[in-house]
Parts: structure tokens; C-alpha cells; sequence
């Protein structure tokens, strides 16, 4: 079968059948990845792209799962047609796989060593002493520094973006033909995500495999990619060479998914407004507790001193990656953590209210999480979550003023408020942002912590929240503060930057300022992580 | 701010009704449906338990219903005494020839399918207790001990025992309907106290944490160190046994069951980020824990409840066996096995016992495990 693809997927459906109803999340797909070849599956969140993935290692949970049709050919074999055993000798040997979650893909209780030896065993039979060579290789190649002390360490012990490391460590243990990758760098930081993006590149190269890259982010793509299908509802729209459908995208979504990048500037900067929140010299530290009776030994300074003033109508963006500090920042403002230092909201001090004198306060002071999945209760109709403030900080409200309030709410949000009494499951990720965007609105606040509101969506939603916020913004003359990893997102909606690292304060100034003229290194890394997906010199971000 | 938003002109939208079984609800109802031994079994045992609640309509030695001289009497319910029917005692014995000869020429009487209490002693049984169950008798030995022998019109099915009479010549038909009823109560009630105080214990504990929780752990563990069946010896001694001593001092010992599962669910899920949401908007604790923690709780405690349940109920019978349970006389299924232990002769008492505990619990548990089904979101059914 030299010449042809290395993989050719031909006309290949997915079915899922539940409570005897049959749901088509794959619809007839085609495609080809040749030798060395980079091939990007785009599409947004329940377009089918995984699904399509996971079923060329037959990875889905049959039987709800089934292949109405098509035939998936792997050097000529049909791999949908071969058995348990077969599949086996092909799984993490000839094609492997890199999953999206680095926290949960490896085993928490195994040490890196064990886990790598472990895949090395089961498809060469290798052990003890050459094992231990080849890992050490594995490690160096993936550009783990000092690998022989990593061998012992678990998981935990390791970030994220060197867990993702290990992960492909492992995929490329057997030197795979085919390696696919499933949005391997959404839960990293922009910074990292170059990183493991150049790794992987370069790796691709070396070794001569295939790659099939699957992702919502279609800078990655430019970057990274040789040829790109869009997909769509179950269906592949658009094929192509890379520069080809940036440059001449022709079928209309794929043109929705390029003008997708948040836009737009923030309102103009006024100095003069009102600073509703202020914080001076504000730290949290955690005390380090060691030895029989607790004693403290030392403190992890999460958040050292840092000034901050957001004004009305006004967002201050905090930049930084994980581990800087500025989600700590955001909460000691809110006073959900304890912290040090003068913490000022509307010309009262609030440092040293307790959790009930904070009560009446808090319609006022919101705050809007990054996990859309996770801060909506489950067992709670978007009404009850919505009304759930109005209950406590107004509760005169009649019931059919306070429900009136909702709609008000969520038609602001661009919800149908005749949705409001199905659950949280049956809305999409950007509507359940939207869902607790209401949520904090409703109370009308005058300050919005917003904690990486966007860093969990499709980046075509992303673009829909950021406008969202930006129109509330002026309507309703908010402060926000605006948490981010992502200078994109910040880039469109702060008038100041404060940039984090470590608890402390790397650089501050004026948006335009920051973005057009950076003074630190450290700055200008995340500034080409973001916005061109370029790595910077070792040392100056972490790994 | 409410007057703000509340111009003149704008009526409030109707307010749309949302389904009062929610589609979480649905699902899990469906797929509890869907393990068919668990929906037969909660059917049946539903059936069984609500027949025995009113075991007093079904076993009886009152009649249900007498119609004496143009009045409609009530024995069931109200308890004559006899001379309202020409006699001398405080309480009728409506099984005495007398009396009965006395209503039948003055009216009328409906028996209940099974003419004994569980405390009934018959005193026509053919041979010395324990009888046989009566279908193996003959009918001239059945009757032989009636006045008129087989001519004897008390000589009916309704005063037949279907399952023999223990060794004090008690029915045991009557004695297992009543048992059941008890056994049932107990565990229910055991369990639904022991979920109560183990559920409110453990959220506390899981929610606030830290020293609390170190201090009430500890507690704990002493506390379910105490050998309960030693405990309940001597408290027999002192105490008078009865059904309600026996219910506090079960609920003394078996709530911290509960603890365990509901505070690891709280400390779990104390940290989910809904939770913080609830805190930011400023909702009290008291709240958070009912509206956004026990719902996740209330899962796990209830797919642990029915086993609870069964284990009250083994335990209550176990102790009856062993005779440190209810007050001699009561109708339990572990003094029937007791007796059915202590007179071999008599298999009927033993299998009697056997077979009602083996298949009450059985129910219980395909019940249990339909319950856990329902509750599993990884569980699908094709």
C-alpha cells in the first residue's frame, strides 16, 4: 500500500442509541491522512470531532455506540471490522492517542517510570535495564529537564504542562505510525501550549508519522496543521490545504469559525470614574505548617502585596499564568479568602467583615466562574439558580416580580426566557455561561470578578461572551474584574493590565500600553504565546 | 430597587408551571422501572406491607362486624365488654360458643378471613401444641375437639391454621402476618431515625470540617467501639423490653452508619464550584448545605438506605431469637424461629419463619438494588 494514505477513513458514521432513541453524531465523513502528514479536525464542542477520533481505535462505548457505516483502512486494514485482539496489537502501538486532560489521563498512583515501562512491555516486551534507557530517551526527547529524578515522581508532583509531556512520552514509546491528538492543549496555559505545540512538531518530524490533530482553536491549526476538515453538526463542510482556507475559505461556516477571535476594544479609559473596588497592599498567604505541633515554618505567598483600583465602568484584566496568584487576588477582593492589607468597596473598608456582615454587600459584588459546567447546580432549573439571590438580598419580592426579574435577566443575556425551567444539563457550554452571567446580574451589582469566563468555551463562543460583557458593561456602568490566562480575551475588554507572576506584580499599565510596548520578558512570552502561538526562551515561563 | 423595575403598565408574565417530577427524576424512574425484579419486588412488597398494616382486618379473633338486637356493633375498633351481650367479663371472648350462640340468635356476625390474633390460643387444636397445619389433618381429627365434632359450624376454613399453631397453640399464619408488620415498622423506622440523625451528623461534619470534624471522628469511632449486644443485655435487665426501649436503643448505635458516606459526599462536593457561587451571592450556610449539598448526599445515603433496612430488620429478629428483643407474647418472626429451633417435630414452625424473612429481605434487596440502578448515571439500558 505504498503511495496511498497511511489512514483513509471512508464514509463513516457514529450512532448512539439511548432509551431506544438512535442519535447520529457522526454523518457519513471521508478523509485521508498520508505519510507525515498533519491533518486538523475543526469544528466546535458537539460537532462530532472527537467522536470521529475515538472511533478509529473503536475507543467508544459500544453498544450504545455503533458504525452505521464506513470503513476505516490503516495501511489497507479495515480497523472497524477487526476484533478485540486485533485492535490491541494496534492500540498504543502503531496508533496512539493524547487525550485533552492531562490531570486525569495518567494513573495517579503509578510513577511516571512504571506508567512508560508499562506501555514499552506491552507491545515490545521490554523490561527492566533497557526499559529504563528507553524511557530515559522518551523523557529527554519530550524535553523533560533532569529526567532520571522525574522517573520516581507521581503525577501530582508534576504541572501540567510536563504531565502532557509524559502523556506523549507514552504515545510515542512504540514509535507510532499515527498519532492522534484530542485538543491536547485546551486545559493549558497559552504559554505551555506553544510549547507542547513546537514539541509536537518537532516530534512529528523526526520520527516521520502522521498526525491527526483535533481541536476548536484554529490558531493552532495555522500553526500547526497540513491540510484542515471542518466539521460541523456530524458532518465534514470543508477540506483543504491549510493556507488555502485561511485565505479562501468558501463555505460559510468555516468563514463563522475564522471571524470567531474576540474583537473589538474596551470603552475608553476614564481616570476620572468612580473606583468602586480599591485594594492596598493586599497578600494571602497560606502558612506552610510542619513538625508534631503544627508549627508554622514558612507561608506560600500566593498574592504579596499587591495595589489595585478598578473604576466604574472600567476593567482591570489580570494576567498571569496558573499558579500566578490572580485568582487568589479576585477572591481576596470578594472576601471569600481571608487576606491581609485594606480592601476598600465603594468607600467602605471590607477587610474585616465577616461572612454575615459581608451578606447585604454581596448583591453588589459578583462573581462570574470559569467552569460553566461546574457552577450551575445540577439539580436546580436556571429560574431557581437566577432567583436564588433575589431571594436573599430582596426578599420583599413577590414571586411574580421576582420572576419577571429573571426574564429581565436573561433576555439581557440573550437567553429565551422561555427556557428558564429546563436544568443546566440541556444547555450548551456558552449558554450555561450566559446562565451564570444572569445569575450575577440579576442582584445589578456594581462589581463583577469575572474568573476566566471564557477560558472553558469554544473560541466562536468566546467571541459571543466577550461582546456579551463588554454591552452589560456600558449599559449598566460595571467594574470588572477581568482574570484571564489569555491576552486575546484581554486584549478586547481591559483599559488596564496588571501582568502576575508568583504572587507579585511583573508589570502594570495601561492596556494599549502593555500590548504595544511590553517591558518584561515574561510579558512579551505570553504576548506571542497568545497571539502567534510562538515559544519563548527556557526560564523565563514555566513548563 | 423593586419599585424601579415594577412601572405601572407592565403586568408580570404568567408564570409557566414547571413539571413536578423533574427530568433527573424521570430518567431515574424510568431506569428503576427498567430492572424489572427490583419493580416487581417493590410491587409486591408494597402489596404485602399494606395487607399487613392492616392485620387486624385479616387476622382476628373479633369479628369485623355484628349486628345484636338492630345494632351494628364494631368489635374490631371497640372493645365490648360482655355484658352487652348478657355476660359478666370485661372483654368478650367472641370465639366462645356462648357468646356466639347468643349474637347468632340476635342478629348476626362477619368474621375476618383468619379467625386469630396473634395471641389467640386455640383451644380446639386436635393434638397437644404444636399442631399440625390443619390441611393434613383429616376432617373428622380437625373437628374432634369442637363440641359437635364435625357437625360443629365453628369447624370452618376461618378457624383452620393454615400454618399450625406454635408450642402455646397460637396460630402462626396469624403470627407471621403480624410479625411482618412489626419487622417492616422497626426497620423503617430505625432506618428512617438512623438517616436522619447520621445524615444532619455527617453533613455538619463534612461541611465546616476541620477541628469539628477531627473531634466528632473520633467520637464516633468510641462511640461504635461499644459492643451494643452486651449493652442491650444489660439494659434488658433494667429496663422493661418493649418495642420502643428496644427502637431507641437500636437508633443509639446504628446512625453512624451514615456518617461516613454523608461527609465524604459533603467534603467533596463542599468545594464544587456551584457551592462557591452559593457563597458569593451571599446564600447562608444553612442553605447551602439543604438546597445545593444534600441533594448530592441524599444519592448515596439512598442507595445505602435499603441495606440499611434490611439490617434493622435482621437485627431486630436476631435479638428476638435470642430472646432479648420485644416482650414475651409479641408476634415476631424471631421467636418463631426460636420455637421452630426448640421443636424440631414441628418443621412448620421453622420454615414458616424461614421462608417469610428470606423472602421480606430478598424484596428489600432486589429493591435495593433496582434503587442503586436508578441512581447510577453511568448505567444505561438498551
Amino acid at each position: 500500500m505504498s503511495g496511498g494514505p497511511l489512514l483513509s477513513v471512508r464514509d463513516l458514521s457514529v450512532a448512539f442509541t439511548q432509551g431506544g432513541k438512535t442519535s447520529t453524531a457522526v454523518d457519513h465523513i471521508s478523509f485521508d491522512i498520508g505519510k507525515g502528514e498533519t491533518v486538523a479536525l475543526v469544528g466546535e464542542s458537539g460537532s462530532g470531532k472527537s467522536v470521529s477520533a475515538l472511533s478509529v481505535l473503536k475507543l467508544l462505548p459500544y453498544p450504545p455506540a455503533s458504525h452505521p457505516s464506513g470503513k476505516i483502512l490503516f495501511d489497507g486494514d479495515d480497523l472497524l471490522a477487526k476484533d478485540e485482539d486485533g485492535l490491541r496489537k494496534v492500540r498504543g502501538n502503531k496508533i496512539t492517542m493524547i487525550f485533552q486532560e492531562p490531570m486525569t489521563s495518567l494513573n495517579p498512583l503509578h510513577t511516571i517510570e512504571q506508567q512508560i515501562v508499562e506501555v514499552l512491555s506491552l507491545h515490545q516486551g521490554m523490561r527492566d535495564q533497557p526499559a529504563r534507557k528507553r524511557t530515559l530517551e522518551l523523557l529527554n526527547e519530550v524535553g523533560i529537564r533532569e529526567p532520571e529524578k522525574r522517573l520516581g515522581a507521581y503525577p501530582h508532583q508534576l504541572s501540567g504542562g510536563q504531565r502532557q509531556r509524559v502523556m506523549i512520552a507514552m504515545a510515542l514509546a512504540n514509535e507510532p505510525r499515527l498519532l492522534i491528538a484530542d485538543e491536547p492543549t485546551t486545559a493549558l496555559d497559552v504559554t505551555v501550549q506553544a510549547q507542547i505545540l513546537e514539541l509536537l512538531d518537532g516530534l512529528k518530524r523526526k520520527n516521520g508519522m502522521s498526525m491527526l490533530f483535533i481541536t476548536h482553536d484554529l490558531g493552532i491549526v495555522r500553526r500547526i496543521a497540513d491540510r484542515v476538515c471542518v466539521m460541523t453538526k456530524g458532518k465534514i463542510v470543508e477540506t483543504g490545504p491549510t493556507g488555502e482556507i485561511f485565505a479562501n475559505p468558501k463555505h460559510e461556516y468555516t468563514r463563522h469559525l475564522l471571524a470567531a477571535e474576540p474583537k473589538g476594544r474596551p470603552p475608553a479609559t476614564n481616570t476620572e470614574a468612580k473606583a468602586v473596588m480599591v485594594g492596598d497592599e493586599v497578600k494571602v498567604w497560606f502558612p506552610i505548617k510542619q513538625g508534631f505541633f503544627r508549627r508554622t515554618v514558612d507561608h506560600v505567598k500566593a498574592v504579596d502585596g499587591i495595589d489595585i483600583q478598578v473604576r466604574a465602568g472600567q476593567t482591570v484584566g489580570v494576567v498571569g499564568e496558573s499558579g500566578s496568584g490572580k485568582t487568589t487576588l479576585g477572591l481576596a477582593l470578594c472576601r471569600m479568602i481571608s487576606s491581609q492589607g485594606r480592601i476598600r468597596f465603594e468607600g467602605k473598608d471590607i477587610d474585616r467583615l465577616s461572612f454575615k456582615d459581608m451578606r447585604p454587600m454581596r448583591s453588589e459584588l459578583q462573581i462570574v466562574f470559569q467552569d460553566p459546567y461546574g457552577s450551575l447546580s445540577p439539580r436546580m432549573s436556571v429560574s431557581e439558580i437566577i432567583e436564588e439571590g433575589l431571594r436573599i438580598h430582596e426578599p420583599s419580592l413577590s414571586a411574580d416580580f421576582r420572576d419577571k426579574r429573571v426574564v429581565d435577566s436573561l433576555r439581557e443575556v440573550g437567553l429565551d426566557p422561555e427556557t428558564r425551567f429546563r436544568y443546566p444539563h440541556e444547555f450548551s457550554g456558552g449558554q450555561r455561561q450566559r446562565i451564570a452571567i444572569a445569575r450575577a446580574m440579576v442582584l445589578k451589582p456594581r462589581f463583577v470578578m469575572l474568573d476566566e469566563p471564557t477560558s472553558a468555551l469554544d473560541m466562536s463562543v468566546q467571541a459571543q461572551v466577550v461582546d456579551l460583557l463588554r454591552a452589560l458593561q456600558e449599559k449598566h456602568d460595571l467594574a470588572y474584574l477581568f482574570i484571564s490566562h489569555d491576552l486575546k480575551v484581554i486584549r478586547a475588554l481591559a483599559n488596564e493590565v496588571i501582568v502576575m507572576r508568583n504572587g507579585r506584580v511583573v508589570e502594570r499599565g495601561p492596556s494599549v500600553e502593555i500590548f504595544e510596548r511590553p517591558q518584561t520578558d515574561y510579558t512579551r512570552a505570553l504576548i506571542s504565546a497568545a497571539f502567534r502561538i510562538e515559544t519563548a526562551p527556557t526560564g523565563v515561563v514555566s513548563e | 430597587m423593586a419599585e424601579a423595575l415594577a412601572p405601572a403598565e407592565v403586568e408580570p408574565p404568567v408564570r409557566q408551571r414547571r413539571p413536578w417530577v423533574s427530568p433527573l427524576n424521570q430518567r431515574r424512574w424510568q431506569s428503576f422501572k427498567a430492572n424489572r425484579r427490583g419493580y416487581w419486588s417493590l410491587w409486591i412488597f408494597l402489596v404485602l406491607f399494606v395487607l399487613s398494616l392492616f392485620a387486624e382486618l385479616i387476622a382476628n379473633d373479633r369479628p369485623l362486624v355484628i349486628s345484636y338486637k338492630g345494632e351494628i356493633l364494631f368489635p374490631v375498633a371497640v372493645a365490648y365488654p360482655e355484658e352487652r351481650f348478657g355476660g359478666f367479663l370485661a372483654v368478650t371472648d367472641y370465639r366462645d360458643p356462648v357468646i356466639q350462640d347468643e349474637i347468632k340468635a340476635n342478629g348476626w356476625m362477619i368474621w375476618p378471613a383468619i379467625r386469630y390474633s396473634y395471641r389467640t390460643v386455640n383451644n380446639e387444636i386436635p393434638e397437644a401444641a404444636p399442631a399440625k397445619p390443619s390441611w393434613m389433618y383429616s376432617k373428622e381429627q380437625r373437628c374432634a375437639q369442637y363440641p359437635q365434632d364435625a357437625e360443629d359450624e365453628n369447624c370452618t376454613l376461618g378457624n383452620w391454621n393454615w400454618l399450625g399453631t406454635d408450642d402455646q397453640a397460637r396460630d402462626v399464619l396469624a403470627r407471621v402476618i403480624y410479625g411482618f408488620r412489626i419487622s417492616v415498622l422497626f426497620g423503617l423506622l430505625l432506618t428512617a431515625g438512623a438517616a436522619v440523625v447520621g445524615v444532619s451528623g455527617g453533613a455538619i461534619q463534612g461541611y465546616y470540617g476541620g477541628w469539628l470534624d477531627l473531634i466528632f471522628q473520633r467520637i464516633i469511632e468510641i462511640w461504635s467501639a461499644i459492643p451494643v449486644l452486651y449493652l442491650l443485655l444489660i439494659i434488658s435487665a433494667i429496663l422493661p423490653p418493649g418495642f420502643f426501649i428496644l427502637l431507641g436503643l437500636m437508633l443509639l448505635f446504628s446512625w453512624t452508619a451514615f456518617v461516613g458516606v454523608v461527609r465524604a459526599e459533603f467534603l467533596r462536593a463542599r468545594n464544587f464550584e456551584y457551592v462557591n457561587a452559593a457563597r458569593a451571592l451571599g446564600v447562608p450556610n444553612r442553605t447551602i448545605i439543604f438546597r445545593h449539598l444534600l441533594p448530592n448526599a441524599m444519592v448515596a445515603t439512598l442507595t445505602f438506605l435499603p441495606f440499611i433496612l434490611n439490617g434493622s430488620i435482621t437485627t431486630l429478629t436476631s435479638l428476638d431469637f435470642l430472646g432479648f428483643g420485644l416482650p414475651p407474647g409479641s408476634a415476631s418472626l424471631g421467636e418463631l424461629l426460636r420455637q421452630g429451633q426448640r421443636n424440631l417435630n414441628a418443621p412448620w414452625l421453622g420454615l414458616s419463619g424461614f421462608f417469610v424473612i428470606s423472602v421480606m429481605l430478598s424484596l428489600l434487596i432486589f429493591v435495593g438494588e433496582a434503587v442503586r440502578d436508578a441512581f447510577d448515571p453511568r448505567k444505561t439500558f438498551k
